[in-house]
């Protein structure tokens, strides 16, 4: 009789710490997170192998991670998702090609490219930022459309800026810049390859590419707890009681954008050393939608994101992105990753603009 | 002296009714002083740009009409129009599968994306319904996702699951559908319906007069003005003025909220196939695609705002987007010795039209309820000097 109620007990305590579990974690994200294990279960049946999938996947999170990062300062501050990304994305590929324009190669070449793209999103993220000041409340909508249009404004400029090196341009008319440029014989995992090592012949782990990434990591929580960060979350959390208490709220705003806009621009070079092409014209229009579905996998919501959520959305998110596809890919013989980023990526935001918040009702 | 003082008296009410003017209507303002570099520059004559702007207005007038409704309830512009887009779609690619010819083809792919563009109508307007606040991003988000699902309908399920009969249209792999199809059977059959051709010569093809789609959007427009004057269209524009006070009064706000996307969504379908119909090519994973940005873009430059629109601005809207639409590349070839530099220009102008026209609105937004908190200062310190 007595066992019996121990038993009860233990399984009420069983269920209240899996419903703990759910509310914490939330359900897209147990969701996603077991398809991720099946999926993993299914490569023997599939017939791929575990340790290049896995492989695969960390690269992946490597190279998108920062991205993702990227996003953190303008959830906290109050500013909502950075749909308007690809504008520090713009930021970066002009560092990238000012470097292979100069002929730098190696980790040189890498960090002169970071070294010349911070400046100029430092530039950029304050004019955007000065525009989000006047525009509370609608953030959002208008920073994908200050994204939008500054990808097709610079379609423009590749085309006119007097770039020479003739690895970027056209050969034929000998200017304009050529739409994929390769990094390899530039600077091509030369962050990755930085203790890098393999296990077995198809298990490799791009361990500079985490270490910076967690150097990045360690940079924001630290930045998060100076008094400057905290004053940030602040005005996050309540911009009212931010500006009682003598924050300039706009300015704390601004330099969000700011860092959020610098982030965006290391990342998508650290993508190119990763990937081998720097993207131009139309690539980086859609890039800042997957970045941003990662992030809310991870379980940030529109006012609150922590590098947690980085960590674990971008993990999930890009696991699925490479593993669903390859998996369905082998059993059906059909190559639907495109329809499948798309699905899971917009289906993620829309998710989380349609979650019952407080101030929306 | 006195006639003097009203001279500069008058000159001061000018400048200050221009300059009303210029806040009022900034964004057509700056179109129409681009235009009036860039139209000379293209080396276009007159007769043509006449002629192409015609075949224009038939073709986009209805798309961008469109988004008129949910506007005046309060939705702001209904991204997810294409949805809509889809829905047409895919019933012209049924049609052109049953190879059914002419006007009747055309009627019945209306009436085919009818049910399909009713249901997602409603999936979009329940969505929006728990997204109020940031109905657009939302509606802008859900138009990719579910161009997710649209691709792998076309893609995958047409031809095992849904009978396409006419292999022509399908992949060589045996399903999906090809990229893109010829739409011969149902080539401007509205347009030439009731052909007309004015100022033609020996050789000149003169300008060509789409007449009876003019007259279907002329249709439609006295619709919307019908609407407007309903019980359900007050009720969207109640709701669409303050949605607080029209619940407390009675009105059911998610429905109404949720009927205007209904109906713009059946409008977008009708509008893509309009649209088609005289483009004469559905390219089959492409042509939606900038759908919902070229009519949000068109409806905007007419002088439109997030908050109120009405027809006169979708007709002027769509004159001025598509003369610019119609000159760039070849002012880009003339000016800067790139046709390329042009082409992106528009879409660089379509995006950059939206984006500065959503600025100044929640600017001037954000500038009233500014004056109205100084203003409930101002009462409150002068009634504590009293």
């Amino acid at each position: 009789m007595k066992e019996n109620s121990i038993n009860i007990k233990e399984k009420k305590n069983f269920s209240q710490f899996i419903k703990n579990f759910i509310d914490a974690a939330g359900w897209p994200r147990i969701i996603i997170g077991i398809f991720l294990i099946l999926l993993f279960a299914m490569t023997p049946i599939a017939k791929l192998k575990l340790s290049t999938s896995l492989s695969d996947t960390l690269v992946r999170v490597g190279m998108n991670a920062i991205m993702v990062l990227a996003l953190v300062p303008m959830v906290q501050s109050g500013c909502g998702l950075n749909f308007g990304l690809p504008l520090g994305f713009i930021a970066g590929i002009l560092g990238a090609l000012l470097s292979i324009e100069f002929n730098l190669t190696g980790l040189k070449g890498l960090f002169s490219a970071i070294l010349m793209a911070i400046p100029v999103a430092i530039l950029f993220g304050y004019g955007y930022g000065q525009l989000l000041n006047r525009v509370k409340g609608d953030e959002m909508m208008i920073a994908t459309y200050v994204g939008f249009s500054s990808v097709s404004l610079f379609c423009i400029l590749w085309l006119l800026l007097p770039f020479r090196s003739p690895v970027m341009v056209w050969g034929y008319a000998g200017k304009g810049l050529r739409t994929t440029i390769s990094t390899q014989k530039f600077w091509q995992n030369s962050l990755s390859d930085i203790l890098s090592f393999r296990i077995g012949e198809t298990f490799y782990f791009p361990t500079g590419m985490f270490l910076f990434f967690a150097l990045l990591c360690f940079l924001i929580w630290a930045f998060f707890h100076t008094k400057i960060g905290t004053a940030m979350t602040a005005v996050g959390s309540n911009p009212d009681f931010a500006r009682a208490s003598g924050v300039n709220v706009d300015r704390m705003r601004t330099l969000s954008v700011i860092i959020s806009t610098v982030l965006g621009a290391i990342g998508i070079i650290i993508y190119q050393q990763s990937y081998g092409f720097i993207q131009i014209y139309n690539g980086p229009l859609y890039m800042g939608f997957p970045a941003v579905a990662a992030i809310l996998l991870g379980g940030a919501s529109v006012h609150k994101a922590n590098i947690g959520n980085v960590i674990i959305g971008t993990f999930l998110f890009q696991g699925i992105l490479t593993m669903a596809p390859s998996v369905i890919n082998s059993l059906l013989q059909t190559d639907m990753s495109e329809i499948f980023r798309i699905i899971i990526s917009m289906g993620m935001i829309l998710y989380a603009l349609t979650r019952k918040t407080k101030g929306n009702r | 002296m006195k006639k003097i003082e009203n001279k500069s008296d008058f000159f001061s009410k000018l400048i200050k009714n221009i300059g009303i003017f210029i806040s009022k209507y900034p964004v057509p303002i700056m179109f129409i002083i681009f235009l009036i570099f860039t139209v000379p520059a293209s080396h276009f004559t007159v007769k043509y740009l006449i002629n192409e702007l015609l075949t224009r207005l038939a073709r986009n007038s209805f798309l961008v009409l469109s988004l008129l409704l949910p506007i005046m309830a309060g939705m702001g512009i209904n991204f997810a129009m294409v949805l809509g887009a889809m829905a047409g779609q895919i019933a012209l690619i049924l049609i052109t599968d049953w190879s059914i010819v002419g006007i009747s083809g055309f009627f019945l792919a209306i009436l085919v994306s009818l049910p399909i563009a009713v249901l997602l109508g409603f999936l979009c307007g329940y969505i929006l319904n728990r997204a109020k606040g940031r109905e657009m991003v939302t509606s802008m988000i859900l138009g990719f996702f579910m161009n997710g699902f649209y691709q792998f309908i076309v893609l995958y399920l047409m031809g095992p699951v849904i009978p396409i009969k006419n292999k022509l249209l399908l992949l060589s792999r045996g399903f999906g559908i090809r990229n893109a199809i010829n739409l011969q059977a149902i080539r401007q059959c509205m347009d030439d319906f009731i052909p007309i051709t004015i100022l033609k010569t020996q050789y000149d093809p003169g300008i060509k007069i789409p007449l009876m789609t003019f007259i279907l959007i002329a249709v439609f427009c006295l619709f919307i003005v019908w609407f407007k004057k309903t019980k359900l269209g007050q009720d969207m524009r109640a709701v669409g003025q303050d949605r607080l006070i029209a619940e407390s009064s009675g009105i059911a706000s998610d429905r109404t909220r949720l009927l205007s996307i209904v109906i713009s969504t059946i409008l977008a379908a009708i509008g893509q196939i309009i649209f088609l119909q005289n483009v004469g090519t559905l390219s089959t994973y492409n042509s939606h695609d900038m759908t919902g940005q070229f009519a949000a873009a068109s409806l905007l430059v007419g002088g439109a705002t997030v908050s109120s629109a009405n027809i006169g601005n979708v007709f002027l809207g769509v004159t001025l987007f598509h003369l610019m639409f119609i000159v760039s590349p070849m002012a880009g070839k003339n000016l800067l010795g790139n046709a390329q530099v042009g082409e992106y220009f528009r879409v660089f102008v379509s995006y950059g039209i939206i984006a500065i026209a959503l600025v100044l609105y929640s600017w001037k937004r954000h500038k009233e309820k500014e004056r109205e908190r100084m203003a409930l200062r101002q009462n409150v310190i002068e009634s504590k000097i009293k």
